[in-house]
């Protein structure tokens, strides 16, 4: 995929942050960079149809689906495009399967079951189907959010940091798994992260956002260049002191 | 014990009761998320009624449902008769005064679903009323309870609304409260006894059911 698939132009004042964003993305997975309030979320939220920006355009796949001048205004549900936050916000009065069927109202009873068997297949949650949210783990959320925001099969996936405080092995697994049913169905994803190496394990554009404003966008080996040497130089520095990791000089801990 | 008083004054409050819940889930879900610039406008409209002594709320009923207003006299044409006086009439003046015990309720319960559960209902489905069904009632359901026993018990017990423009006429706007009063007028207190008790009977089982489901459900 190396067409543009979405173009936003977008102003949009919230609070002490005043996001002035325009971007083009072409990459099947482009990772969000940017320090806390830089303005990743309110993008992610304008692009998704839960804010509504004061100016500006949002065209996704050739369709317009914010235009303030023309009072275009297209809802969250009917712009094909799947978000997923850092809370699961699974309905906490619908089991597993209620929740990732939630979406699937268009299908057959057969169909939308079907595919809430796949996608719960998918993030190894089959045995969690009849469970209540309340009875899950964080992790064990998370991937039913997940499995709730892919069963419709959106053209466009948010990713706002949804695997904080998920270990790392489970995390990596998730993202094996996501990444790859993604590209299988060529679904673009935008995804809020921290992690240099993440970015360039998964070949992402990367796009870098500060004080509401794109400071710099494309390949993560181009944008996070600066940034990797410097994490490379912390970690030399760290591993020529080996008494600043606590270990002695035969190397025991 | 006046059956007739007691027949009538339950069909009032089941009557009332339905009326408002239409009302109040609406209203309710419009006065939690609506972003109208005159939202408090009606935020205090509906919450007049407990402020306002209710022989003020029932003289302003009274005329207004009299054949000397333009609305009155619409509603005559309406209704096929005057409304002041009539059971018609009561009804009106029930769902007006115990408004807010059912709005308040719903508007409460509706600001208190996490936002981030709407948000993903919001994602994930296109049309309100699907939202509304299956994921803010389920939700808010302790609320509706609230608002449908508060409204039907507030109803039971209304008196200067519904002397104002009922006047206490057997079989037609004579209820329980004003029962009493007359029983009180005549002497005869067993009897009003009797239909207090029945009063208090029923507000304290009310009461019982709100707090026990609240207790339940950590609302």
């Amino acid at each position: 995929m190396s067409s543009v698939y979405l173009q936003a132009d977008i102003e949009h004042t919230l609070g002490n942050l005043s996001l002035r964003i325009s971007c083009a993305l072409s990459a099947p997975w482009t990772v969000l960079f940017g320090p806390s309030g830089a303005g990743k979320t309110s993008l992610l939220r304008v692009l998704g149809g839960l804010s509504r920006p004061e100016r500006g355009r949002v065209v996704f796949g050739g369709r317009t689906l914010v235009e303030t001048e023309s009072g275009v205004w297209v809802p969250p549900a009917e712009r094909g495009i799947g978000f997923v936050t850092q809370q699961p916000a699974l309905f906490p009065h619908m089991d597993v399967t209620g929740n990732v069927a939630f979406g699937l109202s268009g299908l057959s009873r057969r169909s939308s079951g079907e595919r809430v068997g796949q996608m719960l297949q998918l993030f190894h949650a089959g045995h969690l189907a009849r469970r209540r949210p309340a009875d899950l783990s964080g992790g064990e959320k998370q991937r039913v959010a997940l499995a709730r925001a892919l069963a419709p099969e959106p053209r466009l996936l948010l990713l706002d940091e949804p695997f904080n405080g998920l270990d790392a092995d489970l995390k990596a697994g998730i993202l094996e798994k996501l990444t790859a049913w993604l590209a299988e169905r060529k679904i673009p994803a935008l995804y809020v992260s921290h992690d240099v190496a993440e970015a360039f394990e998964t070949a992402a554009d990367v796009m870098v956002i500060d004080g509401g404003q794109i400071q710099a966008h494309g390949p993560a080996a181009v944008v996070l260049a600066a940034r990797r040497e410097q994490l490379l130089w912390q970690l030399g520095a760290v591993l020529s002191q080996p008494d600043r990791l606590g270990l002695q000089a035969d190397g025991e801990a | 014990m006046d059956r007739q008083a007691i027949f009538l004054t339950f069909r009032l409050a089941t009557l009332t009761t339905l009326i408002l819940l239409a009302i109040a889930v609406p209203l309710g879900y419009w006065l939690a998320y609506g972003q109208a610039r005159w939202k408090p406008l009606v935020e205090a409209a509906v919450a007049l009624p407990l402020v306002l002594p209710p022989t003020v709320l029932g003289f302003y009923l009274l005329v207004l449902m009299g054949p000397r207003t333009a609305a009155g006299r619409a509603l005559t044409v309406v209704f096929g008769h005057p409304l002041a006086f009539s059971f018609a009439g009561l009804l009106v003046g029930s769902v007006i005064f115990s408004l807010p015990f059912a709005v308040q309720p719903m508007t409460s319960g509706f600001r208190s679903v996490d936002r981030g559960i709407l948000e993903a209902a919001e994602l994930l489905s296109a049309r309100p009323g699907r939202i509304l069904a299956r994921v803010l009632l389920p939700l808010v359901r302790p609320f509706l309870l609230t608002a449908a026993v508060l409204a039907f018990t507030h109803t039971v017990g209304e008196f200067g609304v519904v002397l104002m423009i009922g006047g206490g006429i057997p079989g037609v706007t004579k209820t329980l409260s004003i029962s009493i009063y007359d029983q009180v007028q005549d002497f005869a207190y067993a009897q009003a006894n009797h239909t207090a008790l029945l009063l208090l009977s029923l507000s304290f089982l009310a009461l019982l059911i709100i707090y026990g489901r609240r207790g339940r459900a950590g609302v």
